[in-house]
């Protein structure tokens, strides 16, 4: 039987808030535990939770970007569950009526554009961190005790609900994608996958083709890259359908992506069932937004990755493929439109970023602000080579003099006297010699047998070191030939 | 709606509280009480009223996004009964 994976993914976003939600505790990464806490983040009695009004920004600019509707009338409820990451015992989170709900999320994938449901996506407190110690380290169910640090504690998180509309990990991994970018394109999140600023869980069911009936699903939890993500869903889907296959059943439950091991393991589970008892938090008054502060931030939103591609692509003529590319990473697209002004070949120069130049920063592990020479100057090579001045052999020289020295490729074709030769008398000089000094090719030529031109062509190309015009030396040799 | 000993047990137990099964039956009863007492509310049309979410007419209390200072870590650790390199340590988890 074939079956039909359902995937709805739940990712964990850090706001770039310099505090915390409800206090004013930095929200730095890395520094020595327990040294970014205060009595509010603490949990200590008496303490009063007062909203960072730039979470509440940041969260409903993703609200905007993923095209939900913003609640007029938000509020925080309490989650109730003891884990010693909780310092209060309870998270503050959004339950019923979250700040984002009902919106989509465009993703490219490679038969085209795909629309995938954004159910919610509410403002919470991300818990501390918890190092398991003892026993065998780091890990969970052997250790003997934890060691908790709660700077982590409190920082503001937007957790965004995707529906289950994902049908395949590569489509998992697509949205992911394309999420991270948008998350980075509206500046609210660093989205630094090692540091936690960005976490995700899958739910995974499959069911057979054809069916509406949604199958039983696994949490997968711990999938710190999207990489990891993309694996463990791969495997999911396997091993379900296997269990399904042999007239087994799949339990509900949470499961590790384990990366050593490259499977999913089920998570021990804690002894009851999740209640988490939610109800409105007292201690934080309602959020009610105005029409007009809604509709300044839509207006603050820059344009976003996917009205770039689609630009990118009728402005510039580049394929989809080439435009998502260049809008991949904001400053890649800016610097690229930026250089699109100096040149009358934006496909031309698209093709240099994403070919020799993506290349050799990569060889050497460059950024963009890294570069030696600014758009203008490989603008200057792609309209050398445009104008029949270099050949693209050559093009290929000058462009790693340029990158490795920033100088102009106009100076490098001089220096080396480069210059392609397009002057039709000069070639046809260089033609007529090599015609004298090749009677049996001509023969040949003459005698039927076309191809021989091909060795012409070279050695008229070696007389002139490379540099006539190999598209003119085809034509003044056939002209010739033919006469 | 009535109450069993098996909600309060359950409550009590996600409550993380050590009851005895007397007063497992006590507070069953008291419990009981209450519920039924707060039910009256139920005889009320609410159809056409917005769920109160919070007593106070109070809304937007927030604050800019400014560092405040934090405690020291000496501090935060001063009422850990265990801190282990500026840790909380905490028991066996599962």
């Amino acid at each position: 039987m074939e079956y039909e994976p359902v995937i709805g993914l739940e990712v964990h976003c850090e706001l770039k808030t310099k505090t915390k939600l409800f206090c004013g505790c930095p929200t730095t990464f890395g520094n020595e535990a327990n040294t970014q806490v205060c009595p509010i983040c603490l949990g200590l009695p008496g303490t009063l939770p007062v909203m960072n009004a730039k979470a509440v920004e940041f969260a409903v600019k993703i609200g905007h970007a993923l095209n939900c509707a913003i609640s007029k009338y938000s509020k925080m409820d309490r989650k109730n569950y003891y884990y010693p990451d909780l310092p209060k015992a309870y998270q503050i989170s959004q339950y019923d009526k979250p700040l984002n709900y009902a919106g989509y999320l465009e993703v490219p994938l490679k038969e085209g554009m795909k629309r995938i449901g954004i159910t919610r996506a509410h403002l919470e407190e991300d818990a501390g961190k918890l190092v398991h110690a003892g026993g065998k380290a780091g890990r969970l169910d052997s250790s003997d005790y934890s060691l908790a640090d709660y700077n982590r504690g409190g920082i503001p998180l937007v957790e965004i609900v995707s529906e289950p509309d994902i049908r395949s990990a590569d489509e998992a991994y697509a949205y992911l994608t394309e999420l991270k970018n948008i998350l980075l394109y509206i500046d609210v999140s660093d989205c630094n996958m090692e540091e936690g600023s960005l976490r995700c869980d899958a739910n995974v069911s499959v069911r057979p083709k054809g069916t509406e009936k949604f199958g039983t699903k696994a949490e997968i939890k711990n999938m710190n890259s999207f990489r990891f993500a993309k694996q463990a869903i791969e495997y999911e889907i396997k091993r379900q359908v296997a269990l399904l296959e042999k007239g087994e059943r799949v339990v509900q439950e949470s499961r590790l992506w384990d990366v050593t091991e490259n499977k999913t393991k089920p998570m021990r589970s804690k002894e009851e069932a999740h209640d988490y008892r939610y109800f409105p938090e007292p201690d934080l008054v309602p959020i009610v937004l105005s029409e007009d502060y809604v509709k300044k931030l839509k207006g603050q939103l820059p344009e976003l990755p996917g009205a770039k591609r689609a630009r990118f692509a009728s402005k510039y003529g580049l394929t989809p493929y080439d435009a998502g590319v260049l809008t991949s990473e904001q400053e890649l697209a800016q610097w690229f439109e930026e250089g699109a002004k100096h040149t009358k070949n934006p496909k031309g120069l698209a093709n240099w970023i994403m070919g020799d130049m993506a290349a050799k920063m990569k060889e050497q592990e460059k950024e963009l602000k890294d570069l030696k020479f600014d758009q203008k100057k490989l603008c200057e090579l792609v309209d050398l080579i445009d104008a029949g001045t270099i050949n693209s052999k050559q093009a290929k020289e000058v462009f790693a003099e340029m990158f490795d020295a920033g100088v102009s490729p106009a100076e490098v074709v001089k220096s080396r006297d480069m210059a392609q030769v397009s002057d039709p008398k000069a070639i046809e000089g260089a033609v007529d010699k090599v015609l004298a000094e090749n009677p049996s090719v001509v023969a040949d030529y003459k005698g039927g047998k076309q191809g021989v031109i091909g060795f012409l062509v070279g050695k008229v190309m070696q007389a002139s070191q490379g540099k006539a015009n190999p598209k003119l030396v085809n034509e003044i040799l056939k002209k010739k030939l033919d006469s | 709606m009535a109450l069993s000993e098996k909600d309060v047990q359950y409550v009590v137990k996600l409550a993380r509280l050590e009851v005895t099964d007397q007063e497992v039956a006590k507070y069953t009863q008291q419990l009981a009480n209450i519920l039924e007492y707060v039910e009256q509310l139920n005889k009320l049309d609410t159809s056409n009223v917005e769920p109160l979410t919070h007593p106070l007419d109070v809304k937007n209390v927030f604050r800019a996004d400014e560092l405040r200072p934090c405690l020291t870590q000496a501090e935060v650790l001063s009422n850990a009964p265990e801190p282990q390199s500026g840790h909380f340590k905490v028991p066996k988890i599962m």
